[in-house]
């Protein structure tokens, strides 16, 4: 079975490519890339398409096990091949959470299932999430787990991350942290501001982010590890991990699309679809996230997927969960927002939706070399469209983005040589893997 | 008249020319309450439904003789949970009571904002009676009410919030109604619980009543609440009201006419001294009795704003 995807232009960062050119998969690797057979199984026309490597989502919550109604493993790797992203690594805030070498498995045999993109799990730091006692990271690597976080509910102890820190450097696995000191973000619902001050609605200060980011990069330069912070919201977080990096410290980091999009002024809307944590913060803030990815200091775009049922979602500001589903819009809204105006090249946004997440989960993937996993997202660049929730693939549509007009929408998504998303045929008749 | 909107969720949207519109009607309506049948046709027929998810007798009480004055008909609805606790929804509550015939709902509700979402979904007006620390329009426009019964115009005027500003939706709706109307605010209360953000909003914040007083027009004394201690915000009651109390010394530092306000209900010996709160500066009750006049007022403009 082989493939070959004609004429669209290439963009491989990991390779300095940036070109015409034709690409040729088979037996779910990257064969050639310009050499081409001539009369291969299947052939895509990607002429004024953007061929790419497939986007890695790094930061996604399936909800599988324990709260399937919001997402299962199966809608969310179809929601990520719906989106381009041919991996995601999932969270492990699930019920229970994933925290031993079976329940990671559980997530991988659930993926293979789904037989769309392919889901990582990522397992917990410490036992069931709860702060207190580090969980079984050789099991959790055996079983599968790419790096380790306890997602919401950060390491408070920082002894014990430090000592997460230095565990996870035996298995060369980033340690992922949320970075939120809970005293400072005690009831807030939103960002700690002049619109909170207006609104009378309780807020999470940028300081409860910048803390923690200061006490993890402290822990990082002491231990060596590899430490990875979450959806960065702050200015002051950028200004912190810039310095760190200039020092030399192993640190990485991502950025959600609502955090380099939205402002903390769409909450007097009081639409709960603008409820996210950590919460959407100034338009200074927007300016220097999207400054960070420019320069190099932030190194990758994660949605930060967080699926809620509409009877959740829809009801108080004050008493909706904190969330935004993300796999489908990440593409068109880094394209529209970042690529359109010039902040980045093309090339540069590969780098930050694909190559290089692979690289921090440590996959053999974000490149198109040969030998490669043939991971690849074809992408119609030229074309406007409306982003409409109702044709999402997810099973939940709290997305604050329901109609704006973007760039940047999926062609073809094709994990392992096999095309597992076509933007012009129904889900039904899709390609399964392997 | 220059009214045309179906809701009032806040004063903060509102022009000053709206909210000149309120006052002149209630000053219209005041005059009912004098009458020996304290009734008038305008609503007959239509009917208020008052939604209180939150405690509070003395507005629903206010909103329910307002509406009977307008000869409306009243419903009240009092629920102390809401749907952060299992059960209907707040959106499913109003759109039932709505298809009863409901005419105005007049909302009080815990969280911010509260009002403003179901203002989406119903055809029928709503006024917002109080969305947690948001907006309380009605409050507001009964205290500027009674300060322009007094002072003839807001222009001019400096008027001192004394308290809890933070979590407080009488001190923001003052705040904007006051600053439309072209009068001076000035904030006073503890570091803890006066944003100094609002100075950025032109508005003066001062953490010391001793300072400002001489040069007030109006004080209007805000209930504290003992869960803000409680909760640490401040260290105790006792502090607070050496600090931020108001008694006859204090009052004696200000102006001879300075009007003294309470939007009620009062701890007496803390925030305000008897002999302050009974005193010859004080409004307290003219302020309870507009509130029959301003909500009349609310009432009688969004049915005439649709």
């Amino acid at each position: 079975m082989n493939l070959v995807i004609k004429g669209g232009r290439v963009v491989d960062p990991a390779n300095g490519v940036d070109k015409v050119l034709d690409v040729y998969l088979s037996d779910g690797k990257i064969a050639a890339l310009g050499n081409v057979p001539s009369n291969p199984d299947h052939t895509i026309d990607a002429t004024g398409l953007v061929v790419v490597p497939g986007l890695v989502d790094m930061h996604v919550h399936l909800r599988e096990p324990g709260n399937e109604e919001e997402e299962t493993i199966a809608s969310g790797a179809e929601s990520a091949s719906a989106g381009g992203i041919t991996s995601c690594a999932c969270m492990p805030n699930t019920e229970p959470a994933i925290d031993n070498e079976a329940a990671a498995e559980f997530v991988i045999l659930q993926s293979r299932r789904a037989g769309r993109s392919n889901v990582f799990p990522i397992g917990a730091v410490t036992k069931g999430r709860k702060g207190q006692q580090l969980a079984e990271m050789g099991g959790l690597v055996r079983g599968g787990a790419v790096a380790f976080s306890d997602d919401g509910d950060p390491v408070a102890n920082a002894e014990l991350l430090r000592r997460a820190l230095l565990y996870a450097k035996m298995f060369d696995k980033p340690v992922i942290n949320h970075c939120e000191n809970k005293e400072l973000a005690e009831r807030g619902v939103m960002n700690a501001g002049m619109v909170s001050m207006i609104l009378g609605l309780p807020g999470m200060s940028s300081a409860s982010e910048e803390i923690m980011v200061a006490r993890d990069l402290a822990l990082a330069e002491i231990t060596g590890g590899s430490l990875h912070i979450a959806h960065v919201s702050t200015a002051g977080s950028v200004e912190l991990i810039r310095t760190a990096k200039a020092r030399g410290i192993r640190v990485s980091c991502e950025a959600a699309p609502h955090h380099f999009t939205l402002t903390d002024k769409c909450v007097e809307t009081f639409d709960p679809n603008y409820k996210v944590n950590p919460p959407l913060r100034t338009a200074a803030d927007v300016e220097a996230i999207k400054e960070g990815l420019a320069d190099g200091t932030i190194d990758a775009i994660a949605s930060d997927h967080a699926p809620h049922t509409q009877e959740e979602k829809d009801v108080e500001f004050s008493f909706a969960p904190f969330g935004i589903i993300g796999m489908e819009t990440l593409l068109p809204l880094t394209y529209t927002e970042l690529v359109l105006p010039g902040v980045i090249s093309l090339s540069r946004c590969v780098e930050l939706v694909s190559t290089n997440p692979a690289k921090i989960l440590r996959l053999s993937k974000g490149t198109l070399s040969p030998g490669a996993d043939a991971d690849i997202t074809i992408i119609d660049t030229q074309t406007q469209w409306e982003i409409d929730v109702s044709k999402f693939r997810s099973k939940s549509r709290n997305c604050p983005f329901h109609g704006c007009k973007v760039h940047g929408r999926v062609g073809y998504t094709i994990v392992s040589g096999k095309v597992v998303f076509d933007a012009d045929v129904e889900s039904a008749t899709w390609e399964t893997f392997p | 008249m220059n009214w045309t909107r179906r809701h009032l969720l806040g004063l903060y949207d509102l022009s000053a020319e709206e909210i000149n519109t309120i006052l002149d009607t209630a000053a219209s309506f005041k005059e009912v309450s004098t009458r020996s049948i304290k009734k008038v046709p305008p609503l007959r027929g239509r009917v208020v439904a008052n939604l209180f998810f939150e405690p509070s007798t003395r507005t629903r009480i206010s909103f329910e003789l307002a509406a009977s004055r307008l000869s409306a008909d009243v419903v009240n609805f009092e629920k102390v949970t809401s749907s952060a606790v299992k059960g209907e929804t707040l959106k499913d509550t109003a759109r039932n009571i709505e298809r009863m015939g409901v005419d105005i709902v007049v909302v009080r509700h815990s969280a911010p904002g509260a009002p403003h979402r179901l203002a989406e979904v119903l055809d029928a007006s709503v006024i917002n009676a109080g969305d947690g620390p948001h907006e309380h329009p009605t409050q507001a426009l009964l205290d500027i009410f009674t300060m322009r019964e007094h002072k003839d115009r807001l222009e001019g005027l400096t008027v001192a919030i004394v308290g809890d500003i933070a979590h407080s939706r009488v001190a923001r709706s003052n705040i904007w109604g006051l600053q439309k109307l072209g009068a001076k605010v000035i904030l006073v209360g503890p570091s803890t619980l006066v944003p100094g953000g609002f100075r950025e909003l032109g508005v003066e914040v001062t953490h010391s009543l001793d300072e400002v007083i001489e040069r007030c027009d109006v004080i209007n004394m805000l209930r504290i609440q003992l869960e803000r201690q409680e909760g640490g915000l401040f260290p105790s009651l006792r502090e607070y009201s050496r600090m931020f109390g108001l008694n006859r010394e204090r009052v004696s530092k200000a102006k001879e006419d300075v009007l003294i306000m309470h939007p009620g209900p009062m701890n007496r010996g803390v925030e305000i001294t008897p002999q302050v709160a009974d005193g010859p500066h004080s409004v307290i009750l003219e302020q309870v009795e507009n509130g029959l006049a301003v909500r009349m007022a609310a009432m009688y403009l969004v049915t005439r704003g649709r």
